[in-house]
């Protein structure tokens, strides 16, 4: 038998509170491992920087120079078979290193191969843009600005793609709070009805595990209705659930249950 | 006399029914609630489902239309997001008065599990709303039972008053 755990509250105690944790990394493999990997980091190697490689979980990682990726990747898409860019994106790592980590995920088909370029930005600094090389990186480099406001030089439109064009703040950023900051809480209040009208909508309501029987502001009791604002006391006379008014409606006929026939044939 | 033919000796030897302008005009506008489609995540489907043939809401009178100005009331079924709200108000303010909104679903209600910076916490900090329907998404019969609630609450109001617009602010 398990053991008995208090259950009292469990919705508002947070079950994870490690915020920062690091967790416990794949182990790596050296690149002369594999024949296929091996030949790529040479040919890689024999015109570019290359800082760090190693394979990890059937993968090659290699780390490059920033200002060489438009031609590193060009190099993979047209002599090594890397047809594809299936996904880029930045990682934060701001608090610890002081910049953005930018990984480009490129698959082979020929090859059945998955390489993952990786580079290391400050914070301020720009990339060059890859849509010239692969169209799929138009969306990608648009919501990297979006949720990271990292620019990418040579983007033919560099604007936000999810979050509204005149939003204030990059949202994938450790930094940025989950529900938002003072912009974010008040911003669809702000553009339709003007910051005057803060204080007569007033502030958002975050709990939303939040039941209360006694408010009848924002909560009616199923069966014991109330007008809104009433008082609470507990006698409330019970509403009984009924279709429609006492004395029937015009021109509709009255709905009986006991004439009701209950079908229980599923095969009917 | 054919069985089919009016029955002139019943009222008075006319084929009338007397009754209220309130009551004839309600009940115009009880069982003709057009609705806007306004599908915008999971509970879409449900109002689908509310409208298609095993539901079937045109027994309700109630109609799916694509026109702000075509639509009665406007049913809010699913996440609405910070950008959108402009247009969820916009839309809105070109339906034509008297009209009602029913929110449907945790997300409309109070924004639901997205407690994030991206989403609206509840539908009614844009629109005023009428109807809140609970559930995550809320089952076909919820929203039948919802449009009822509405019939009822629309046949309590007296339709000879002048239509007060509501506003939010």
């Amino acid at each position: 038998m398990r053991a008995y755990k208090p259950k009292d509250n469990v919705q508002a105690k947070a079950y994870y509170t490690d915020r920062f944790y690091v967790s416990p990394q794949v182990p790596k493999s050296p690149v002369e491992s594999d024949e296929i990997f091996a030949k790529d980091l040479e040919a890689i190697k024999a015109n570019f920087t290359v800082l760090d490689a190693y394979i990890q979980v059937e993968q090659m990682v290699v780390y490059i120079n920033p200002q060489d990726n438009f031609k590193v990747l060009k190099l993979l898409r047209d002599e090594c078979e890397y047809t594809q860019l299936s996904e880029m994106s930045a990682i934060d790592w701001l608090a610890t290193r002081g910049g953005f980590e930018i990984f480009y995920q490129m698959l082979s088909m020929n090859k059945r191969k998955r390489i993952r370029i990786k580079m290391f930005i400050n914070k301020g600094e720009s990339v060059n843009s890859v849509e010239k090389l692969f169209r799929s990186a138009d969306w990608s480099e648009r919501e990297m600005f979006d949720m990271f406001g990292i620019e990418a030089n040579g983007h033919p439109f560099m604007k936000r793609i999810l979050m509204p064009y005149d939003w204030q703040g990059f949202p994938l950023l450790k930094t940025y709070p989950l529900q938002g900051d003072e912009f974010a809480a008040w911003y669809e209040v702000d553009k339709i009805y003007g910051k005057e009208a803060r204080d007569i909508i007033g502030p958002e309501l975050r709990d939303s595990a939040k039941v209360d029987r006694y408010d009848s502001e924002r909560f009616a009791r199923l069966g014991y209705e109330v007008p809104k604002g009433t008082v609470i006391t507990g006698n409330e006379p019970k509403n009984e659930e009924n279709y429609q008014e006492e004395g029937g409606v015009f021109m509709i006929k009255k709905f009986d249950k006991k004439d009701s026939v209950v079908v229980d044939d599923p095969q009917r | 006399m054919a069985q089919h033919k009016v029955n002139y000796t019943q009222n008075g030897g006319l084929p009338v029914a007397l009754t209220s302008i309130d009551k004839i005009v309600n009940w115009g506008r009880s069982n003709s609630i057009w609705a806007l489609t306004y599908g915008l995540a999971c509970c879409g489907i449900e109002m689908m489902a509310s409208g298609a043939s095993r539901y079937d809401f045109d027994r309700f009178g109630t109609i799916f239309r694509a026109s702000p100005r075509q639509a009665d009331v406007m049913i809010v079924a699913g996440t609405l997001t910070k950008k959108h709200a402009e247009f969820i108000k916009r839309l809105y303010d070109q339906m034509t008065e008297p009209k009602w909104v029913i929110s449907m679903g945790s997300c409309a209600n109070t924004g639901g599990m997205f407690n994030t910076y991206a989403t609206v916490q509840g539908v009614d900090r844009i629109i005023p709303v009428d109807l809140y329907l609970p559930g995550c998404a809320p089952r076909p019969e919820t929203l039948q039972y919802g449009v009822m609630l509405l019939q009822k609450k629309i046949r309590a109001n007296k339709a000879s008053r002048a239509q007060v617009a509501k506003r939010l602010m």
